[in-house]
């Protein structure tokens, strides 16, 4: 198979997300039923899910969720994974068989823990030394692909379209505070397995719709750091983006979304608060080449919360509402009706207006 | 009246059971189809639930109403006829559209009128009654667009950027629209009595279909705003 990287098709996408704000736990039906209204809006080449709260029993371990190509490259790699972890589950990840699904590759999910003895030798923090072997496995481990890799989280992705792989991986047997989707239409790179949204590292995860310009900007200034970009593919950049800015560079959401959504300079300069100019000025100053330009609507998952969020130009549409301690975020507003069709206070954000939901701190 | 339940119902086949209703047709129960109504002529469509994008594609004649919010491209590239929401609308409403009218009781998303154009006897109207986003107007050739800025809870009437591109038509603002940035090649003025008289019958009809008073909402300085001259962007790339 040709895989993404290896070549370029160039050719829009669904993406939805729900947060309870009281914590109270959801299956995964209703976001798989606000992927249907949209279905024409995914071409069949990529679907997924990221669910929050979903592994309270091993909360303080790190899911891994990996594809495999074949058994050998899944002993190669548990034989990594064991010099440096201690593994507390292994399993294959419950799927079903659907005729719609096929050619899946080894789908297996890991609970593990960093050894100790590992972290004090490297000296470093677990979750860099998490995301370290994430990058690292990815890039070297032929035929081995970790797709999710945070802690009582997890992503769940395939080709085929968004309804059909929730089915596929039973969402319905888990229970999330949050849950975000996306349905593909691959405009650039084929569709594979790796290549369905979402992209994750540690706890982040992000959906995408849109085409980013600026990726290859981006992509530079990022590898500098020791992220690498594997997959030639867009989405898997801002998920690296977000990752530095907030876990490695402690910026807030907000500021972050400054950042990669930054105002034009005419609008800083008209802003009425000095401190806001001042601040903007410096974000933009600071990280020029995290500027991401062209569409995209994005929905950024964290624990306890998420944030929606357009490219200035709001070239992709993005729909938010809610309904009690529910707020319910998609591409169109049929998405939303079908999840709560008495969903309230139904408004379309503007372009780089971050829309921040947090999980009440304590029930998660 | 025929009626259609939606539900369940993929956007063809929505479409086809339009196509076989009397004139006066009502869908219920609509999440998200596509394409409704699309090229029609000669029919009054009712529509509860949420129509999908590129509700009233090449509309030709025949008449939306929507009895709440409406997403994208709303009447994109109509050449005739009118819909009306009772909501809201989402992006790019009205885009390339060069006949009929769109009146919608509340906002409007961004890049509304994109590409709007006249052509010959035709000139499409678009009245928005509450605000609209960035781009408003962008490079429109023709038409009227008029926000009128009802319940805007402090908002601007408008975003960032409106009448980029602009070469033709006019757009009325509901206010002095002082705050409000336009490019260099549009000219922005407090509109005279005159130009008032054209916009009265659309306000007017506005009113009546949502309920407001005509004279209240008349009594407010508009700003109307054309393109400089025929050409305005002659120098903007190359000399043209």
């Amino acid at each position: 198979m040709v895989l993404e990287g290896q070549t370029r098709i160039p050719s829009g996408c669904a993406i939805a997300a729900v947060i309870s704000r009281d914590g109270k736990r959801m299956s995964g039906e209703g976001i798989i039923r606000a992927m249907y209204p949209m279905h024409d809006r995914s071409n069949g080449l990529g679907g997924g899910f990221a669910g929050y709260g979903i592994y309270p029993e091993y909360r303080d371990f790190y899911a891994l969720h990996f594809f495999f190509n074949n058994r050998a490259a899944r002993k190669d790699c548990e034989a990594f994974l064991k010099e440096r972890f201690e593994i507390v589950k292994s399993e294959l990840l419950p799927t079903r068989k659907l005729p719609a699904i096929t050619d899946e590759p080894i789908i297996w999910r890991y609970f593990v823990a960093p050894l100790g003895s590992v972290l004090r030798s490297l000296q470093l923090d677990e979750k860099e030394f998490v995301a370290r072997t994430v990058m690292k496995l990815n890039a070297e481990m032929p035929g081995a692909y970790v797709f999710s890799s945070g802690k009582n989280m997890g992503a769940f992705k395939a080709v085929g379209f968004p309804e059909d792989v929730g089915a596929f991986y039973k969402l319905e047997e888990y229970e999330g505070y949050s849950w975000t989707a996306h349905g593909r239409y691959p405009t650039n790179t084929p569709g594979w397995w790796g290549g369905a949204h979402p992209f994750t590292l540690l706890d982040y995860s992000i959906v995408h719709n849109g085409e980013i310009s600026s990726y290859d900007a981006n992509r530079r200034f990022i590898e500098m750091f020791g992220y690498q970009c594997n997959l030639q593919t867009d989405t898997e950049v801002i998920t690296y983006l977000m990752d530095y800015l907030i876990r490695v560079q402690g910026l807030t959401l907000e500021e972050a979304a400054s950042v990669i959504a930054a105002p034009f300079w005419s609008d800083i300069e008209r802003m009425p608060n000095r401190e806001d100019r001042q601040r903007l000025r410096y974000l933009r100053t600071l990280f020029p080449s995290l500027l991401v330009t062209g569409p995209f609507s994005i929905v950024f998952g964290f624990t306890g919360g998420l944030m929606a969020l357009n490219d200035r130009l709001k070239l992709r549409s993005m729909v938010v509402g809610e309904k009690g301690a529910k707020v319910f975020i998609a591409s169109e507003e049929a998405a939303i009706r079908a999840m709560e069709p008495q969903a309230e206070n139904i408004f379309a954000p503007g372009g780089g207006e971050p829309v921040i939901v947090k999980v009440k701190e304590g029930t998660f | 009246m025929f009626s259609i339940n939606a539900e369940g119902l993929g956007y063809r086949s929505l479409n086809e059971e339009l196509r076989r209703s009397g004139e006066l047709c009502a869908i219920f129960g609509c999440r998200g189809q596509r394409f409704i109504a699309a090229g029609m002529s000669q029919k009054a469509i009712i529509i509860e639930g949420v129509p999908g994008n590129a509700l009233g594609a090449y509309l030709n004649g025949a008449s939306i109403t929507v009895r709440g919010n409406a997403q994208d491209a709303v009447g994109d590239t109509m050449n005739s006829g009118q819909i009306v929401v009772h909501g809201s609308i989402g992006d790019a409403a009205g885009y390339a559209m060069r006949g009929g009218k769109i009146l919608v009781k509340g906002n409007a998303g961004y890049r509304a009128g994109i590409h709007m154009k006249a052509y010959r006897e035709k000139s499409p109207v678009m009245v928005i009654g509450g605000v609209a986003g960035s781009f408003l107007g962008e490079y429109q050739a023709g038409g009227i667009i008029l926000v009128l800025g009802l319940e805007a809870c402090g908002k601007p009437v408008v975003g960032s950027f409106p009448c980029t591109g602009m070469h033709g038509g006019k757009m009325f603002l509901r206010g002095e629209c002082q705050d409000v940035l336009f490019p260099r090649q549009v000219s922005a003025r407090l509109a005279d009595a005159e130009a008032l008289k054209e916009i009265e019958p659309y306000v007017s009809e506005y009113c009546e279909l949502f309920g407001y008073d005509t004279k209240a909402v008349m009594d407010s300085p508009f700003t109307l705003v054309t393109p400089d001259s025929k050409n305005p962007y002659r120098q903007m790339y190359v000399a043209n």
